[in-house]
C-alpha cells in the first residue's frame, strides 16, 4: 500500500466520526427549535377522518358523533383528557387561553368518573364547547390514542392534520399549532 | 452550607483536573523530574476534590435537604435510606457527578499502581485523563449543577421513581459506569502512545490489565442491568434492544475485541494501529452511549430528561475528545509498523477473525440504533428499528464467533495446523451434536442450535484446560499439580469462554419459554408448562412508602407472592414479579391487574435456563478477575521478583 493510501485509510474513522457528529449537531439544533421531536409518535389518523363514533354528553354538556365534526365551520381541536391525569391538569391553562382566543375545542373525557370529572372542570374551567364521555375507552382505541392528554387538529373538511401526545405547552402551541391554524384558516 | 462546600470542591476539581491535563501532557517534554512527578500528585488531589463534592451531595440526600433542587426533585423523606443514597445517581446531574468521580478514581489508580510504567508515559496517560475529566466537570459545574438551591424549599421531596426503588439501582449504575469509564485508561494509553509515537510489546502488556478490569465491570454491569429489567419491569424479558442497552453493548463488543487484540500486540507486536483504534473506539462509544443517549436524541425507556442546550455542550465535548483522538490517530498511526508476521491458520488469524465478527456485530447494532434519527434527518421518514432487526442480524454474526471460540485458543501462535486441533475437539463436537439432536427432536431447531453452540464453547474450553494439565495422560494428582501452576491468564480465558457459553445456553433456553395471561378467581387454577397454577387468595399487605395487593399463587406446592404496589406519593402502581428459581429454570408470576369482574389478571411464565444468562455474565467477569491475578499482569510483580532475586543472590 502506498503511504498516501495508508494515510487516507487511517483518516476514515475521523471522517465517519465527523459525519456522525455533524448529524447529531443538526438533530440537536432541530430539537432546540422544535422542528424535530424524537419522541413524536406518528398517528395513523393524520390525513384521514376520525372513525365512526357516537359519544354521550358529560357533565351536563352535549356529546358528539363523528358526523358532527365531518365539516366544522372553522378548524378545531379535539382534546382527550381525564380528571385522573396529572399532565391534563398542566395543560388546562393553555387550553383555556386557546379557547379564549376563539379556537373551538371539543373534549373527550377518557374513562372518567362523572363526579371526579365535574370537580376537575369546576376547578380548572371548561374550555370545551362540547364534551363527550368515552367511558369504555373503545373510541380511544379506534382513534389510536396513546395516552391522555392527546390533542387532534381537525381542518374544515373534517380531516385530522396533526396530533400531539402529551401536555400542550406554550412552545408547542407557538411552534406547531399556530402555523397550522394559519395554514388551514 | 455543606452543598456550597460541595460546589466549591467541584470548582476546585475542575481547576485541578485541567492542571493535571496540561502538566501531564506537556510536563514530560520539559525533561524535569519534578514535572514528571506532578501529574500523579494532581491526580490524587483531583480525586480528593471530586470525592468531597460527591460526599456533600450524598450528605444532602441522607439528611433530606430539600433546599437542594436535585434532592427535592428526586428524593423524599419517606424513601428508605439506601434509596435516598442510590437516588443520587438515579438522575441526570447526579449520575454525571458519579461518572466524574469514577473517572478521577481511575486516574488515582493509574497514579498509585502505574509505578512500573515509564514516568513519561504515566504522566501523559494521566494528562489525557485529566483533560477528559476537566471537560466533563466543567459541564457539571456550568449547565448540570447538582448543587443548585431551591427557594422556598418544598415540605417534602417528589420522591424516587418507584421503579428505581430497588437494590438493582443501587449497584447497576456504579458498576456499569466503572466499566464505561475504566476504558478511559485504555484510551489514555492509546493517546499517550500516539503522542510518543511508540507502541511495543510492553505497551500491550501495560494496557491489558486496565482494559481487562474495565471489561469485567462492564460485563457485570450489563448482566446486572439485564437481570434488573428482567425482575422489575415484569415483562419477563432480559434484553429489549433499547438504545440505552445497545449503548452499553457497543463498548462491550469493541472492548472484547480490544482485549483479544492487545494479546496479539503483547505476544507478536502486530495489529498495533488496529488495537489503538479499538481503544479509541471503545471509550468513544462509552462516551456516546452515556451522554448522547441522554441528550434525548434517541427514543428510549431510560429517559433522563435533559435539555438540548446540555446536549450541545456534550456534543462539543464529545467532538473534542473523539475528533481530537481520531485526528491524532490519522496523523500518527500510519507510522506504526508491524513487526510480527503470521500464517492464515494461526492464533493471530483466529483473533483477527474474532475482531472482524465482533466489530461487524458492533457495526450492525450501531446502525440499527442510530438509523431512526438519521433516517428522519436525511429522508424525513418516521420509523423505529426493533428487536426483529437486531435478532435477525446479530445472531448469524454471533454463530461464527461461537464456532471459532472453541478452536481459536487451541491454535499455536505464528503457524498452526487445523486438523490436530479439530481432532482434540471431537468430544466438544460430539456433545454439541447430542444436545442439538436431543433438543431439535422436539422441533425446537433454533433452541437446539443455540444450546449446542453453548455446549460446544464450554466443552472446548474445558478440553483446552484438560490438555494443558495433561488430564488422563498423567496421574490425576500430577494433573492437579499442573493445574495449580497453570498461568492464571489461561484459566481466566477458559473461564471467560465458559461463561460466554453459559450465557448462550441461557439465551437459547429462553426461546423455549412459555407464557400465558389469565384472569383467575380465588380458588381457580390453570395449566402452563406442565404445572398447575392456582390462585389461592388476594389480600392487602403494608409497605414502607407504598400499599400493596398481594396474590398468593401455588404452583405445584410452591407458593408465589406477586404484588401490585401503589406508591402513594407519586400515584404510581408497579407490578412486583414473584420469581422462583432452581438455578436452571425460573417460575415467574406477575399480578398485572384486578379486573372489574373480580379476581386477578395474572401473567404466568416458565423460563427454562433463564438464570444462566446472568450467571454466565458473572462467570465471564470472574474469568477476567482470575486473569488479572496472573503474575505476568500483576502490577509491579516483575520488579518485586527481581528485587527478591537480587536479595537471594
Amino acid at each position: 500500500m502506498s503511504p498516501w493510501r495508508r494515510r487516507l485509510l487511517f483518516a476514515i474513522p475521523l471522517a465517519l466520526a465527523a459525519a456522525g457528529g455533524e448529524a447529531f449537531y443538526v438533530i440537536l439544533r432541530r430539537m432546540q427549535n422544535n422542528s424535530y421531536d424524537p419522541h413524536a409518535l406518528p398517528s395513523p389518523l393524520i390525513g384521514k377522518r376520525p372513525p365512526a363514533f357516537t359519544l354521550p354528553g358529560a357533565n351536563g354538556m352535549q356529546g358528539f358523533a363523528n358526523t358532527d365534526i365531518a365539516a366544522p365551520p372553522r378548524p378545531m381541536l379535539v382534546n382527550w383528557f381525564a380528571s385522573w391525569c396529572a399532565p391534563c391538569l398542566q395543560e388546562a391553562p393553555i387550553l383555556q387561553a386557546l379557547a379564549a382566543q376563539g379556537l373551538p375545542i371539543w373534549g373527550i373525557a377518557y374513562q372518567d368518573d362523572p363526579a371526579n370529572l365535574a370537580q376537575f372542570l369546576a376547578q380548572n374551567g371548561t374550555p370545551y364547547q362540547r364534551l363527550g364521555a368515552d367511558a369504555s375507552g373503545l373510541t380511544a382505541i379506534n382513534w389510536g390514542v396513546y395516552g391522555v392528554p392527546e390533542t387532534y387538529f381537525i381542518d374544515k373538511t373534517g380531516i385530522v392534520r396533526w396530533r400531539y401526545a402529551g401536555a400542550l405547552t406554550q412552545d408547542v402551541v407557538e411552534a406547531q399549532l399556530t402555523p397550522l391554524l394559519r395554514q388551514y384558516a | 452550607m455543606i452543598p456550597e462546600l460541595g460546589h466549591f470542591a467541584l470548582a476546585c476539581a475542575v481547576a485541578l483536573a485541567i492542571a493535571q491535563g496540561v502538566v501531564g501532557i506537556f510536563g514530560p517534554s520539559l525533561r524535569d523530574a519534578r514535572a514528571l512527578r506532578a501529574a500523579p500528585a494532581l491526580a490524587f488531589s483531583h480525586f480528593l476534590a471530586i470525592g468531597l463534592a460527591f460526599l456533600a451531595l450524598v450528605w444532602a440526600g441522607v439528611v433530606s435537604d430539600f433546599t437542594v433542587e436535585n434532592i427535592a426533585d428526586f428524593s423524599s423523606s419517606a424513601v428508605p435510606l439506601v434509596y435516598r443514597i442510590s437516588g443520587i445517581w438515579g438522575n441526570h446531574d447526579g449520575s454525571i457527578l458519579l461518572w466524574c468521580l469514577i473517572l478521577a478514581l481511575c486516574g488515582l489508580a493509574v497514579a498509585l499502581f502505574g509505578g512500573n510504567l515509564p514516568a513519561s508515559l504515566r504522566s501523559r496517560v494521566l494528562g489525557v485523563m485529566g483533560l477528559i475529566s476537566g471537560g466533563f466537570l466543567l459541564f457539571t459545574l456550568t449547565v448540570s449543577d447538582p448543587f443548585t438551591r431551591l427557594w422556598p424549599p418544598p415540605l417534602d421531596g417528589a420522591g424516587v421513581n418507584p421503579i428505581l426503588q430497588d437494590p438493582g439501582l443501587a449497584f447497576h449504575p456504579p458498576v456499569l459506569y466503572t466499566g464505561y469509564v475504566g476504558f478511559s485508561v485504555a484510551f489514555a494509553f492509546a493517546i499517550a502512545a500516539l503522542i510518543e509515537g511508540r507502541i511495543d510489546a510492553a505497551w500491550g502488556r501495560w494496557v491489558r490489565p486496565w482494559a481487562l478490569i474495565s471489561w469485567c465491570f462492564l460485563t457485570s454491569g450489563i448482566a446486572l442491568g439485564s437481570w434488573w429489567s428482567y425482575y422489575t419491569l415484569g415483562w419477563g424479558g432480559y434484553w429489549f434492544w433499547d438504545p440505552v442497552e445497545n449503548a452499553s453493548l457497543l463498548p462491550w463488543l469493541t472492548g472484547t475485541a480490544l482485549l483479544h487484540c492487545a494479546i496479539v500486540v503483547e505476544k507478536r507486536e502486530t495489529l498495533k494501529a488496529w488495537t489503538v483504534l479499538l481503544a479509541i473506539a471503545t471509550f468513544s462509544l462509552s462516551l456516546t452511549g452515556t451522554f448522547l443517549v441522554r441528550s434525548g436524541v434517541l427514543n428510549s425507556v431510560h429517559s433522563f430528561a435533559a435539555a438540548p442546550d446540555q446536549g450541545l455542550f456534550i456534543l462539543a465535548l464529545l467532538g473534542l475528545t473523539i475528533g481530537g483522538s481520531l485526528l491524532l490517530f490519522a496523523i500518527r498511526a500510519p507510522v506504526l509498523a508491524a513487526t510480527g508476521i503470521y500464517a492464515p491458520i494461526s492464533r493471530e488469524s483466529a483473533l483477527v477473525l474474532n475482531n472482524v465478527f465482533l466489530c461487524a456485530i458492533a457495526a450492525v447494532v450501531f446502525t440499527g440504533t442510530l438509523y431512526p434519527p438519521f433516517a428522519n434527518l436525511l429522508f424525513g421518514i418516521q420509523l423505529s428499528v426493533g428487536a426483529p432487526f437486531f435478532n435477525q442480524t446479530v445472531l448469524p454474526l454471533a454463530a461464527p464467533i461461537i464456532v471459532a471460540m472453541g478452536v481459536g485458543p487451541l491454535l499455536a501462535w505464528k503457524r498452526a495446523d487445523l486438523l490436530p486441533v479439530l481432532q482434540r475437539l471431537w468430544l466438544a463436537g460430539a456433545v454439541a451434536a447430542i444436545v442439538f439432536l436431543a433438543v431439535a427432536a422436539s422441533r425446537h431447531v433454533i433452541a437446539g442450535v443455540g444450546l449446542a453452540g453453548g455446549a460446544w464453547v464450554m466443552v472446548s474450553a474445558l478440553i483446552d484446560i484438560g490438555g494443558r494439565v495433561r488430564l488422563f495422560r498423567v496421574p490425576l494428582g500430577n494433573s492437579l499439580a499442573r493445574f495449580v501452576t497453570l498461568p492464571r491468564a489461561a484459566i481466566g480465558a477458559a473461564l471467560g469462554h465458559i461463561g460466554f457459553g453459559v450465557t448462550v445456553l441461557g439465551i437459547a433456553g429462553m426461546t423455549l419459554a412459555v407464557q400465558k395471561v389469565v384472569i383467575l378467581q380465588p380458588g381457580q387454577s390453570t395449566e402452563l408448562g406442565g404445572y398447575t397454577w392456582t390462585l389461592q387468595d388476594i389480600h392487602d399487605a403494608p409497605g414502607p412508602n407504598y400499599t400493596q395487593r398481594v396474590a398468593d399463587i401455588s404452583v405445584d406446592g410452591l407458593i408465589l407472592h406477586p404484588s401490585r404496589r401503589n406508591f402513594t406519593a407519586q400515584k404510581v402502581t408497579t407490578n412486583d414479579a414473584a420469581i422462583h428459581t432452581n438455578g436452571f429454570q425460573d417460575i415467574y408470576a406477575v399480578f398485572a391487574d384486578e379486573p372489574a369482574g373480580g379476581g386477578a389478571e395474572l401473567r404466568l411464565n416458565r423460563h427454562p435456563m433463564a438464570p444462566e444468562i446472568w450467571f454466565g455474565g458473572l462467570i465471564m467477569a470472574l474469568g477476567g478477575f482470575v486473569s488479572l491475578s496472573d503474575r505476568r499482569l500483576r502490577v509491579g510483580a516483575p520488579a518485586r521478583r527481581k528485587a527478591a532475586e537480587a536479595a537471594v543472590a
